[in-house]
C-alpha cells in the first residue's frame, strides 16, 4: 500500500473523531465547547470551511442538537459532540431524531457526574446511551471505542449505521479516550454501496408529492404502530450489528468484562495475570447497544466469575447480569468520581475473585 | 360585455386540507397570508417550513410544500441546519409566543445574530393557545389567563416582551416589522410585510422577521369579532407596528 | 348594463361560522345560515340581489370578506365593465 493510502498519524482521541467523521464524508456539524471534548470542535472548526462544509458553534448543546435534526433532515450527514452534562441537554432532540427516523451522529466524551461533576474520565452514562436517554420508547446504537484508532474508525462506522437504519448512532467514550494521543492508521474510508437512498430528506418537492417530517402520533393505535415499527427496527440491528473483542478468553475459566478505558486497563491487568498463571480472559463489548447478550451468555456458561470492571457504580454489570443469570458469579471492580483504575489495582481484585470461584 | 376575473382564493401553496383552527383564528388568515407569499415569489418548488409546537404544529399539513417538525422552541436550529446545509431552498419557520418568546428565546436571538438566511413568521396572540390559554411572555399587564387568574401582575410576572424591538438591536437581522390583522387594511399591509420578509431571504440579504399580532377567540373568551377588536384596542398601543429594522437593500424589495 | 361588478363562491362545507365576513361587508351581502354543515357550523352564505325582495345592494368585488375569512373559504370575482360607446 502506498504512504498516500495508508498513513500512520500521531492523533489525539477527540480529534480522531473529528477526523473520521470528516472521512466518513459528514457535510455538517454543530457542536459547543465542553470539557473534555473541545479540540474535537476545534478541529471541525479548522478543517469543515476548508473542505466548504458546514460548521456552527451553536449557543448551547440544545441548539447543536436541533441543527443537527436539521441537516439531517435535509439528507447531509450531521453530526454533534459533547461531554456528559451537555449530553443530557440533547436528549429531547436525540429522542425527536429517534421519532423522526433520522441519521445522525453525537459522541459523548465522558466526564465525572452527577452534576456538573469534573472533567476526569468517567463511564457514568451508560444507561443514558444504552436505555434511549431521552423520553419515549426508542434506543440508540452505541459505540465504545477504547483507542484512538477506534475513536476514528467507529466514527466513521457511525455514520454508516445511521443511515444503514435511519436512526441516531452515539459514540460512547470517556475522556481519556478523546484526551490520550496514540499512533492512528488513517486508511481512505469506503462507503458501502448498499445504503438505502434518503427518499425521505426534505428539500425541493418540484416534480414530487410534498413530503413531511413529524413525530406526532395523536391516535394511539398509529403511534403504537409507529413505535411497534422502531422495535422491529431494533431487533433487526440487535440481531446484525453486535460488535466485540475478545482476549485469552478460549481456555478463561475466569473472565473480565469492561468497555472503553476500563477495558484497556483490564487488558493489561488480564495480562499480568495469565503471565502469573491466571486462566482469566477478557471480553470487550464495542457495541453497547445492541450488547452482545449471546457472547456474554456463552461465556458465562463457560467460566466460574466474570469481573465487571467500570468507571461508575455498576451499569453495565446489570446488563452482565441479566444475560449472565445463575450460569456463574459475577462481581464487580469500579471507580467513581473519574478514578481511572490502575491496573494492579484489577489485577488484586482478579486473585481474590479468584480464589472464591476456583 | 364583461369579463370576470378571479381576485381573490385559495393560493396554489396552500392546501385543502380543513384546518384544526378554531372559528375566527388569525391563523387561518395568516396561512394565506405565508402562502400568497410563497406563490407570488415563485417558492413553491424549494420550499420548507419548520412547524412549531403550538397551535400550529400541524402547519406542515397546510401547505403544499415540504415540511417538519422541531421541538418546542427549536424551529430556528433546525432551520438553520436545514438553510446551511442547503443554501438553495426557502427556508422559514412559524412560531408561536410560547414557541418564540418562552422557550426559544435563545435560538431566536441566536439565529437573528448569527444573521441566517431563513424567514420567521412569528404570530403574537398574547397567550398560549394549544394548552389552554395560560400567560405568555407576550400577555399584556391585567390580561386573565388560567395561569394568571386575577390578571398579569407586573410585581410577580413582569413585563410583557417586545420581541421586534428586542431583535432589532442586533446586527444580524435585515429585515424586522410587526404588523397586525385586525381589519383588512391591516391584513394588506400584513401580507406585505411577510412578502418582503420572504423576499428578504431570496436576495440573500439576512435574517428576516415578521410578528403577526392576532387573535385567539377561544382563550380570550370572546368572539371572533369581539377578539379583533380587543386586539386593536389593547394589543397595538403596547406593540406599535412598523418595521424596526430594513437594512440597505431590503427596502426597494 | 346589467350584471353585478362582483360575485362571491362561499365554500359552505369549509365556513367555521366565525360571522368575520359578515362583519366586514360593507354592504352587508352576508349572513348566517340556519342549516348546520359537516362541520357543525352555521355557515356563512351571500345574499344576492333580488329586487322582489328589496335587496338591491349589488357586491362590488371588493374582496374584503376574502381577506378576512380565516378559512379561505371565500373565492372573489371581479367583472370588468366595457365602458359605454
Amino acid at each position: 500500500m502506498t504512504s498516500y493510502e495508508q498513513s500512520r498519524v500521531l492523533m489525539k482521541g477527540n480529534e480522531a473523531f473529528a477526523e473520521g467523521a470528516i472521512r466518513a464524508g459528514c457535510d455538517a456539524y454543530f457542536g459547543y465547547p465542553i470539557t473534555p471534548q473541545t479540540e474535537l470542535l476545534e478541529y471541525m472548526a479548522r478543517r469543515m470551511p476548508e473542505l466548504g462544509r458546514v460548521f456552527v458553534q451553536a449557543e448551547s448543546e440544545v441548539a447543536a442538537i436541533y441543527m443537527v435534526m436539521g441537516a439531517a433532515a435535509s439528507g447531509a450527514r450531521a453530526m454533534t459532540s459533547s461531554s456528559s452534562p451537555g449530553i443530557s441537554l440533547k436528549q429531547e432532540g436525540i429522542s425527536y431524531l429517534a421519532g423522526n427516523e433520522l441519521p445522525a451522529v453525537i459522541v459523548n466524551v465522558m466526564r465525572g457526574g452527577p452534576g456538573l461533576g469534573n472533567v476526569a474520565p468517567a463511564q457514568g452514562d451508560y444507561f443514558q446511551a444504552t436505555r434511549g436517554g431521552g423520553h419515549g420508547v426508542y434506543r440508540t446504537i452505541v459505540l465504545a471505542p477504547a483507542s484512538v484508532q477506534e475513536a476514528l474508525d467507529l466514527t466513521a462506522l457511525a455514520f454508516d449505521l445511521a443511515d444503514r437504519y435511519r436512526t441516531p448512532v452515539m459514540v460512547l467514550a470517556d475522556g481519556s479516550v478523546g484526551q490520550t494521543m496514540e499512533p492512528v492508521v488513517l486508511k481512505e474510508y469506503q462507503r458501502p454501496q448498499d445504503l438505502p437512498p434518503k427518499d425521505w430528506a426534505i428539500g425541493s418537492c418540484a416534480g414530487r408529492m410534498k413530503r413531511t417530517l413529524h413525530s406526532i402520533g395523536l391516535e394511539p393505535e398509529v403511534l403504537a404502530e409507529w413505535n411497534q415499527r422502531l422495535q422491529e427496527k431494533y431487533a433487526r440491528i440487535r440481531e446484525r450489528e453486535v460488535r466485540w473483542d475478545g482476549y485469552g478468553l478460549e481456555d478463561a475459566q475466569l473472565a473480565v468484562i469492561a468497555f472503553g478505558t476500563s477495558a484497556r486497563v483490564s487488558l493489561t491487568a488480564v495480562r499480568l495475570a495469565r503471565e502469573a498463571g491466571l486462566p482469566i480472559g477478557l471480553l470487550r463489548p464495542v457495541t453497547l447497544f445492541p450488547f452482545p447478550d449471546r457472547e456474554v451468555a456463552d461465556l458465562a456458561a463457560r467460566v466460574n466469575g466474570i469481573l465487571v470492571v467500570e468507571m461508575n457504580e455498576g451499569q453495565m454489570l446489570e446488563d452482565v447480569r441479566r444475560v449472565a443469570g445463575s450460569n456463574c458469579r459475577v462481581r464487580f471492580f469500579g471507580r467513581l468520581g473519574g478514578v481511572v483504575p490502575a491496573p494492579e489495582d484489577v489485577v488484586s481484585a482478579l486473585w481474590a475473585f479468584w480464589e472464591e470461584v476456583r | 360585455m364583461a369579463t370576470e376575473q378571479l381576485v381573490l382564493s385559495r393560493p396554489r401553496s396552500q392546501s385543502e386540507t380543513i384546518t384544526h383552527y378554531c372559528p375566527g383564528c388569525s391563523h387561518g388568515v395568516v396561512h394565506r397570508l405565508v402562502a400568497e407569499a410563497v406563490d407570488g415569489l415563485g417558492l413553491r418548488e424549494r420550499a420548507v417550513l419548520v412547524a412549531p409546537v403550538g397551535c400550529a404544529v400541524f402547519a406542515y399539513n397546510y401547505f403544499d410544500f415540504d415540511g417538519c417538525e422541531a421541538a418546542h422552541g427549536r424551529a430556528p436550529a433546525v432551520a438553520t441546519g436545514i438553510k446551511r446545509c442547503r443554501p438553495d431552498l426557502f427556508v422559514f419557520t412559524y412560531q408561536g409566543d410560547g414557541d418564540l418568546a418562552a422557550i426559544g428565546t435563545a435560538e431566536i436571538v441566536h439565529a437573528a445574530a448569527r444573521g441566517e438566511r431563513i424567514s420567521v413568521v412569528f404570530v403574537n396572540n398574547a397567550v398560549y393557545g394549544m394548552t389552554g390559554g395560560q400567560m405568555a411572555p407576550t400577555t399584556l399587564a391585567g390580561q386573565r389567563t388560567t395561569s394568571s387568574p386575577t390578571g398579569r401582575d407586573i410585581a410577580r410576572a413582569g413585563s410583557p416582551i417586545r420581541v421586534c424591538e428586542m431583535l432589532a438591536t442586533l446586527d444580524g437581522p435585515a429585515y424586522i416589522a410587526r404588523v397586525s390583522v385586525h381589519n383588512p387594511g391591516a391584513i394588506r399591509k400584513a401580507g406585505a410585510a411577510i412578502r418582503r420578509a420572504f423576499a428578504c431571504q431570496v436576495a440573500d440579504l439576512g435574517f428576516s422577521l415578521v410578528e403577526v399580532l392576532g387573535t385567539c377567540p377561544t382563550n380570550w373568551g370572546l368572539g371572533p369579532s369581539e377578539a379583533l377588536r380587543w386586539l386593536e384596542e389593547n394589543m397595538t398601543p403596547h406593540y406599535p407596528l412598523g418595521e424596526f429594522k430594513v437594512i440597505e437593500g431590503v427596502a426597494g424589495l | 348594463m346589467g350584471g353585478e361588478v362582483g360575485r362571491i363562491e362561499i365554500d359552505q362545507e369549509r365556513c367555521k361560522g366565525c360571522e368575520l365576513c359578515v362583519v366586514a361587508c360593507p354592504l352587508q351581502l352576508i349572513r348566517m345560515s340556519n342549516w348546520i354543515n359537516h362541520l357543525g357550523y352555521h355557515p356563512a352564505e351571500y345574499r344576492r340581489p333580488d329586487p322582489s325582495k328589496g335587496r338591491t345592494r349589488e357586491c362590488t368585488g371588493c374582496a374584503v370578506c376574502g381577506l378576512v375569512c380565516p378559512e379561505t373559504a371565500i373565492s372573489v370575482y371581479r367583472s370588468l365593465l366595457e365602458a359605454a360607446a
